[in-house]
């Protein structure tokens, strides 16, 4: 490797809770990380497993009885709606200090760094808001219909939801996702950098079906107004092409169960392949026309500044680009040796293809298994497998869909976009690991490489 | 905006939701795209219901760059400049140039651009973006003025109050001068006027899904970059900028979050203080939307508050009263919302704690 890892002194690392007993933790603080090695050998195949004791006998963990084995559980339904282990705290939805001023016009990151597969915990969906959220009751909540239509109509949710409906897995990225890195590396983690990204099921009536019902006009009516009903009341224009394709779902459900809130409940606009904010939450209009409608979000903001002072406007498709969750930024190899290197694909142009895994800052690449299923604009998960000899390393992943474009990199987004167009940045992530000498190091950093 | 729809198509389409077979829809789908199932449209016929005239007013208010869709009226740059002040400078600044809360509203426009119809700052790296150096149509400042504006209590502007304001912002931004009064008469010509009316491009591959990428990398497997230059790392500094990652990532896995913020080994988890606890309230109830604990935003800092009310007897109900209900006045123009997402009790300990100087 010709880079040179960035010289970090040794630090406190963070007890491994749960399998430490206090002497233990003593030694991890004054860096003395031998101990866990010698313990990861004798552990003989086991891995990263919690090994903490040096017994003759064997571990604690079998031979004392635990509580939980040796009491009565809680009943069921103790929560009649099912929260996460008390244990998986630290996986929630952030906001990054200091990016917005005030939090009702605020994004939060879902937290890819902890997550499996390719399905979006309702609760850990990325959340952007313009102007606050709302609960809004359903019974109350209408959806127009107005513009080029023989017949201007209005449906209560009963109604929508009694018409035909299709369930589908997307991705839903928010344009300006990965905006923070443009110039040069700003956040530590993938919930930062890549946070502002989230798959689910969504279930809904085709848009289609429901212009088709009230006879829109075909020929005139090549653009479509979807308008949020909250205080922000939301606007963004979709062309016709994609509500004609049958992809476009006025979507009540979320992974088996109704919108949550913050995502738009009861009604919200799905609009695959195309950045989070045309995705419009508590819709409560649509209306076709014949011209682009030039909203505040298509022309003061997701605007994309290119050098040359032009804003380029109703830019919507999300490209290709993929990331590695694990290992990725602020995260600590324990030890040398097997790894699976897992991440996230996607593309707004259809099926991923093929994703491609460097362990060199991308001079060498092997290519990963994806895992099924492998859907249209959905995320995909990819795999690999890496055996670290504690060397330094920058670990990337490059994305390849259907249409046989490849996930550029940095240097050759900026080359064309320069490094202010703050919205669509899908470049290949670099995540550094430090050289592991046996007391520190192995601290995964977020570097720009090329 | 565009209604096909006439009293008279409405009048038969009552009488077509009363039996007759799909009169109104004698234009039927012609195609359907693969995999479709539809159901004939005269099952649906009971489903959804005409929408009235009264009804299409209320809620189709976008208004189109072509002007469809905006309502007569008018208002002068002076009137703008009242309603300005009382309402919108809070958060915006008194000139449009606020940072503080959003990006600012005025500022980077020089006289020759409103010729150019580009904005020339639009391509100094250095210059921050204004909403009037970016913007290449009135209609989109009228119609998220009109939609969205004041931020807390959006559609509360008249018509002419709507003009007024978009008339001040482009005084702001040097496009107006102080003594024009905007209406929908003369807002074609104030577009002519824009400094970057021809500022945008559709001339991308970014819009349609059949769009050609502008960047392009090639799928070399070995050997490939040659010197890998690391051109940027996360400053030392911004390490611990996000909180203490080690509390961020799972307590089990191949992975640990690093430490970033230093904890003695051993000790247990910060147990959240009291003040922690009433954050998390005010927040739930929406309320760090314009207050902050010591700094004004868009309302007065919690401490402004309990330096204000110390020793009132009565303050405790009369600032439950206004969490609960809103208020108005005390502070300026803006309305605060109630806090309907928070309980009596819940208000109630939010208050006690803001009248004590909200102790972190």
């Amino acid at each position: 490797m010709s880079f040179s890892p960035r010289a970090r002194p040794g630090r406190l690392q963070r007890a491994p809770e749960g399998f430490l007993r206090a002497h233990e933790i003593s030694a991890v603080a004054a860096g003395r990380r031998g101990f866990l090695r010698s313990a990861f050998a004798a552990a003989a195949g086991l891995g990263l497993a919690g090994v903490a004791t040096a017994q003759p006998q064997g571990e604690e963990a079998i031979l004392k009885p635990q509580p939980w084995a040796t009491t009565l559980g809680q009943p069921v339904a103790a929560y009649p709606y099912g929260q996460p282990s008390k244990y998986e705290k630290n996986l929630m939805r952030r906001e990054s200090p200091g990016l917005t001023r005030v939090s009702a016009a605020s994004v939060a990151f879902s937290p890819l760094q902890g997550m499996f597969g390719i399905i979006t915990a309702s609760g850990l969906h990325f959340e952007r808001h313009h102007q606050g959220w709302e609960d809004i009751d359903p019974s109350q909540h209408r959806l127009m219909v107005n513009g080029l239509v023989q017949q201007e109509s209005v449906f209560t949710m009963d109604e929508l939801m009694r018409l035909p409906s299709v369930s589908r897995i997307h991705f839903i990225e928010c344009g300006a996702n990965t905006g923070m890195e443009w110039g040069n590396v700003a956040v530590p983690t993938v919930q930062y950098t890549h946070g502002m990204l989230s798959c689910s099921e969504f279930t809904g009536v085709r848009l289609i079906d429901v212009l088709d019902h009230l006879g829109y006009d075909r020929r005139q009516g090549r653009y479509v107004l979807a308008e949020g009903g909250d205080g922000s009341g939301m606007t963004r224009t979709i062309p016709m092409e994609l509500v004609e394709s049958g992809e476009v779902l006025l979507a009540y459900g979320m992974n088996g169960e109704m919108l949550r809130p913050e995502n738009g409940y009861p009604l919200r606009l799905v609009v695959p392949g195309v950045q989070g904010v045309s995705w419009v939450k508590w819709l409560r209009r649509i209306e076709v026309g014949d011209l682009p409608y030039a909203t505040k979000d298509e022309t003061v903001h997701y605007v994309d500044l290119m050098p040359d002072g032009q804003l380029r406007q109703y830019t919507s498709i999300q490209e290709a680009k993929s990331v590695i969750t694990t290992p990725s930024g602020g995260q600590m190899l324990l030890d040398k040796g097997f790894y699976n290197v897992s991440g996230i694909a996607w593309s707004g142009r259809g099926k991923i293809k093929r994703v491609d895994v460097s362990s060199d800052g991308g001079r060498n690449w092997r290519t990963a298994r994806l895992e099924t299923p492998v859907l249209s604009k959905a995320l995909t998960r990819f795999n690999i497998d890496w055996v670290w000899d504690g060397a330094p390393a920058i670990l990337q992943s490059r994305a390849i869909d259907e249409t046989g474009y490849v996930q550029p990199k940095i240097n050759q987004l900026r080359a064309v976009r320069g490094t202010r167009s703050i919205y669509h940045n899908n470049a290949i992530q670099s995540w550094q690991v430090a050289a592991f000498d046996g007391k520190s190091g192995g601290e995964v950093s977020n570097v720009q490489a090329y | 905006m565009s209604r096909l729809t006439e009293a008279a198509a409405w009048r038969a389409m009552k009488v077509c939701l009363s039996g007759c077979t799909a009169l109104m829809f004698a234009v039927a789908p012609l195609a359907q795209a693969a995999g479709a199932s539809v159901a004939q449209l005269g099952d649906w016929k009971s489903i959804g219901r005409p929408a009235t005239p009264a009804e299409v007013r209320a809620w189709d208010i976008d208004v189109r760059p072509d002007f469809k869709g905006l309502p007569k009226g008018s208002g002068t740059v002076a009137r703008g400049q009242e309603i300005w002040e009382a309402k919108c400078a809070t958060c915006h600044g008194v000139f449009g140039e606020a940072t503080h809360v959003f990006t600012p509203i005025a500022g980077g426009v020089h006289p020759e651009d409103l010729q150019v119809g580009h904005t020339a700052s639009l391509r100094k790296p250095t210059e921050a973006r204004s909403t009037v150096m970016k913007l290449s149509h009135v209609s989109t400042l009228w119609d998220y003025i009109n939609r969205a504006m004041p931020w807390n209590a959006p559609r509360s502007l008249s018509t002419d109050e709507v003009y007024a304001v978009t008339a001040y912002v482009l005084n702001l931004g040097g496009i107006l001068p102080d003594d024009f009064t905007l209406s929908e008469a003369n807002i074609a010509e104030v577009q002519k006027r824009l400094p970057n009316r021809d500022g945008m491009s559709t001339d991308h591959g970014m819009w349609s899904v059949k769009g050609r990428p502008d960047v392009h990398n090639v799928a070399c497997m070995k050997d490939c970059a040659g010197e890998v230059k690391v051109a940027s790392v996360l400053p030392e500094a911004a390490r611990p900028a996000h909180g203490n990652l080690a509390q961020q990532n799972r307590i089990i896995g191949p992975v640990r979050g690093v430490v970033t913020v230093a904890q003695a080994a051993g000790t247990a988890p910060a147990i959240p203080s009291p003040g922690a606890a009433m954050l998390q309230l005010a927040n739930r109830g929406a309320c760090l939307s314009c207050h902050q604990i010591e700094t004004k935003v868009v309302g007065p800092a919690f401490r402004e508050v309990a330096a204000k009310y110390k020793g009132d007897a009565r303050a405790y109900t009369t600032l439950s009263a206004k969490v609960k209900n809103g208020g108005q006045g005390v502070w300026g123009a803006i309305p605060m919302p109630p806090a309907q997402s928070l309980s009596d009790e819940e208000v109630g300990k939010l208050v006690r704690w803001v009248l004590e100087g909200a102790p972190q």
